[in-house]
């Protein structure tokens, strides 16, 4: 590099700001959805996935829907194309939920298409692909894709049909009234006349304003040909053959790749760098220092890994220096049990605290749970190539929140959000990881300064030293019981504030300090007249993030062990206790139904079962899971795990099974082996090795019953997560008398309480 | 410059010999299929057939498979043909997929010598590769049914 080059460069770099503060300070605005709805281009689909029903998929950059002839576009979602086929726009990311084939479905379902001429494309991150439940902003988080998109998908699919009959019905020149349809045809049944949807796309022109209608105008779920059958999902076949193009699998033109060698403390940033050894490996192009990372540039992704390795950096501490997760977490305990210090009321019905005090029968216990990292199997990866002018980019990215990207990345370029083209790419997991949008600043970054698109790629190391973790928690609860049911309830979480790391503070301050996401899943249905909930909370800097099923994972557990230890105690079944404080007759429905599946009274050699109960996003859950310890390691091995699900309305069954298979497995791993801990600020962690996580001989078989009813649908992709804490835990005490309170319960652990 | 076979065809790849295979295959060649998950041997998402064995392409450098024979997940069959493929399908294994390349690879090695694995030998075979999206019992099932129907 030539000195004219490089002060150039060093004019860049301070023009620039470069990760960290940028992201966090402004996030805050990024998630307001007023923002999030004002300018994306509609048309910005660049580089697009096409899928048919039949199987094929790739990324490819040309109009797909030119592949099928010229097709006529009746609504943002449906497309009719003259060889009888349909594209439909799939608006959420797909990150294994079966979202991409969920919604297509909804929206076949209403215009009456024959699902095996459907082409599912992955819509744009437009605003008009928006999620109406959340705040329009183009983001797949906690579980609400079916839910939010429910009412404006089905419109948008009954609406396409309306304009195909009103077509036909002007061709045949007979009321549209007498018309009707089956799968991709529309009907005059008087005169026996039919023609496809194809044909009269041919002809027909879109109104200018499309067709009024009202739910009465929508299918009775009766009628449904579709929806609530298990259908294949579009993205499989492709997931089999290597071809299912993810984020990682970003292939630009003249790009460059960088790894960075990242702050080992959240927060610290690179003080001295010395870069003369990785500068000398062939393939390098520059090293560039960030505010959390040294970023290694070079043309092959070997050769900045090799950089990676010869660089020497001394770091500024970050403001996490000093913190110890593992003496950090009896001080959260004993702050949990001081209940002479209130804590922000989270709940309150009733007046629980002041009839524990007045109770002659009161319990109390006290549970942990600590740090857990998503572990998605594709490391976090970005890739971008900022315009010539510096004020716009392509980014090319597996994300859940292409929104929110976008937002992030006009700060960085100090430009307007729509100039920030986010190219949806595939996900190789999600779990709430790929919400918050700490990649995309830098290969902004990169690019702004080599003028080349630039690769980003996280190692297994950097991707958990740069993990957004579940906050860990204590909670001490008490209740009192009268009458052999629970008349007051009391539960106090001490946990650092996951809205406090992501933003945005107003979030924090319209909830009064509580965060709704640390505390996701403290309410319960059960009856009980008196309730409190409280949030004490703690400062520790870490860096945190929903993960799946955010706060559910913990406080059903301590929720669902509690009750089990109250029932024991008052020599009640499990089951029965909760029964006797349980109205809603869907949460009785899937309690009963799981009971049966396990045959929950006969009694087992050398295994025993564990209960739980929740309702996670509206859906109702039961699960109940047959462990044998070891009890000379403490070990605990899962054998079975039955569970009934009532999500409403059920949109895709197999699917909703596999949610359950994924949600037990990942459960399991939070509720047997997976922790993480820090030492000085750092995460001690750094691979599969030492952040273990559940392997197929850890499997155990899963039977799944889904019970539709006739509500609303509501999600299914953190369902049962939130059963498996507290039903392992109970099992753990059905098998061996000990009670395990600190998650996950490892074998030193079970050990340990099985020799109180 | 390293010479090998690549799915069938002979290839010059111009690379460093220590860089792992993993890399000139997915970055220098485009075969994308196989991928990166751990880059420590702990995940399996990397597995590729050398001379017909299963190994770990992020713990082989292409150095080590100089003049050898290497399958990636492109090449296992004609369009996704294969028992396992046809199978996987049936069984709607994949969730965010990212992992399945690698476990079907590591499946096809079971099959070509084990015709018809126990549940045990399938879990013993298949322990190495982490499905971080919790498809095990359904390749378990998968794997059961190609033994079956192959
Ligand atoms: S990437 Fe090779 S074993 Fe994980
Ligand atoms: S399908 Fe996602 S990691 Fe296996």
């Amino acid at each position: 590099m030539t000195h004219h080059e490089k002060k150039a460069q060093k004019t860049e770099l301070a023009a620039l700001k470069t990760n960290g503060d940028v992201v966090e300070t402004t996030l805050a605005e990024a998630v307001n959805p007023t923002v999030g709805r004002r300018g994306f281009m509609a048309g910005a689909a660049g580089l697009t996935f096409a899928v048919s029903a039949a199987g094929f998929m790739t990324a490819r950059s040309a109009d797909v829907l030119a592949a099928s002839g010229k097709g006529n576009t009746l609504n943002a979602y449906v497309t009719i194309n003259p060889d009888d086929t349909v594209t439909i726009q799939s608006p959420a990311a797909e990150m294994g939920q079966g979202i991409m084939t969920a919604i297509p479905m909804i929206i076949a379902e209403e215009l009456d298409a024959d699902w095996d001429k459907v082409n599912v494309v992955q819509a744009p991150a437009a605003p008009t692909y928006g999620n109406p439940k959340l705040g329009g902003g183009v983001i797949t988080v906690a579980s609400r894709a079916v839910d939010g998109y429910w009412d404006s998908v089905r419109m948008a699919g009954a609406q396409a049909r309306r304009v195909l009959i009103d077509a036909a019905a002007a061709q045949w020149s007979v009321p549209a009234s007498e018309l009707s349809t089956e799968p991709n045809e529309v009907v005059h049944k008087a005169s026996g006349k039919s023609m496809s949807y194809g044909d009269i796309a041919k002809t027909a022109t879109v109104p200018a304003e499309l067709p009024k209608l009202t739910e009465a105008d929508l299918k009775k779920p009766a009628d449904f040909r579709i929806v609530g059958k298990s259908v294949p999902r579009v993205d499989v076949p492709a997931k089999t053959r290597g071809e299912f193009t993810y984020g990682m699998d970003a292939e630009i033109d003249g790009m460059v790749y960088a790894s960075l060698l990242r702050t080992p403390i959240e927060g610290g940033s690179p003080d001295t760098v010395d870069d003369a050894a990785a500068k000398a490996v062939k393939g390098v192009v520059g090293v560039f220092k960030l505010k959390d990372a040294v970023a290694v540039v070079g043309s092959t992704i070997e050769s900045t890994q090799k950089g990676k390795d010869a660089l020497k950096v001394t770091w500024k501490p970050g403001p996490a220096a000093g913190f110890n997760s593992v003496n950090a977490l009896p001080e959260y305990a004993a702050r949990a049990e001081n209940l002479s210090e209130a804590g922000l009321p989270a709940l309150t019905e009733g007046d629980a605290k002041g009839t524990i005090a007045g109770s002659d029968k009161v319990y109390k216990a006290t549970y942990t749970a600590d740090y857990t990292y998503h572990g998605q199997m594709e490391p976090m990866n970005i890739t971008a190539m900022v315009d010539a002018d510096g004020k716009g980019a392509d980014v090319w990215v597996g994300t859940q929140a292409a929104g929110l990207m976008a937002f992030v990345g006009s700060l960085i370029l100090q430009t307007k959000p729509p100039k920030i083209r986010v190219h949806q790419l595939g996900l190789g997991g999600g779990f709430g990881r790929r919400i918050y949008p700490d990649m995309v600043a830098y290969p902004l970054i990169l690019s702004k300064i080599t003028k080349k698109p630039v690769k980003v790629i996280f190692s297994r190391e950097d991707d958990i030293g740069a993990g957004k973790l579940r906050p860990m928690t204590a909670h001490h609860l008490e209740a009192s019981v009268k009458d052999g049911k629970i008349d007051a309830w009391h539960h106090r979480l001490v946990g650092e504030s996951i809205i406090g790391f992501t933003g945005p503070p107003q979030r924090l301050k319209a909830s009064k300090g509580v965060d709704p996401l640390t505390m996701e899943g403290h309410e319960t249905l059960y009856t009980i007249p008196n309730k409190a909930t409280e949030y004490l909370r703690e400062q520790r800097d870490t860096a945190l993030a929903a993960w799946r099923a955010i706060g559910s994972g913990y406080n059903k557990f301590v929720i669902e062990a509690f009750m089990d230890e109250i029932a024991h105690a008052e020599g009640v079944d499990p089951i029965e206790f909760r029964l006797r404080m349980m109205d809603d007759h869907r949460s009785r429905r899937v309690i009963e139904a799981t009971a049966k599946m396990a045959d929950w009274g006969r009694t087992r050699e050398g295994t025993a079962l564990g209960f739980s109960y929740a309702i996670i996003w509206g859906t109702r859950t039961a699960g109940i899971v047959e462990v044998s310890v070891d009890k000379a390691t403490g070990a605990v091995k899962a054998h079975n795990f039955w569970s009934a699900v009532d999500p409403g309305i059920v949109v895709n069954p197999d699917t909703i099974a596999a949610q359950t298979e994924s949600n037990v497995i990942y459960g399991l791993g939070q509720a047997l082996k997976e922790r993480i801990t820090y030492d000085n600020g750092a995460i001690e962690q750094t691979n599969y090795h030492d952040y273990t996580v559940m392997r197929m001989e850890d499997a155990p078989e899963i039977h799944t019953h889904v019970m539709a009813s006739d509500n609303r649908p509501t999600g299914i992709g953190e369902i049962a997560l939130p059963l498996v804490g507290g039903a392992v835990s109970n099992a753990i005490f059905a098998a061996t008398g000990a009670r395990v309170r600190s998650m996950p319960f490892t074998p030193d652990r079970v050990k340990e309480a099985m020799k109180a | 410059m390293v010479a090998f076979t690549l799915n069938g065809k002979s290839t010059n790849v111009d690379a460093e010999p220590d860089t792992p295979l993993l890399w000139v295959v997915r970055e220098h060649l485009k075969m994308t299929g196989t991928k990166f998950g751990c880059g420590a041997g702990l995940c399996g998402a990397c597995t590729i057939h050398l001379d017909g064995e299963p190994v770990r392409s992020c713990q082989t450098t292409v150095g080590d498979v100089s003049g050898k024979s290497v399958t990636t997940i492109e090449a296992l069959s004609p369009n996704g043909t294969h028992p396992l493929q046809v199978a996987w399908v049936a069984e709607q294994v994949p969730q965010c997929g990212y992992c399945q390349s690698g476990q079907i690879m590591q499946a096809a090695s079971l099959l070509a010598k084990n015709k018809n694995p126990s549940r045990e030998e399938i879990i013993e075979h298949m322990n190495g590769n982490i499905c971080r999206c919790g498809t095990y019992t359904r390749i378990i099932r998968a794997i059961q049914r190609a033994a079956r129907e192959a």
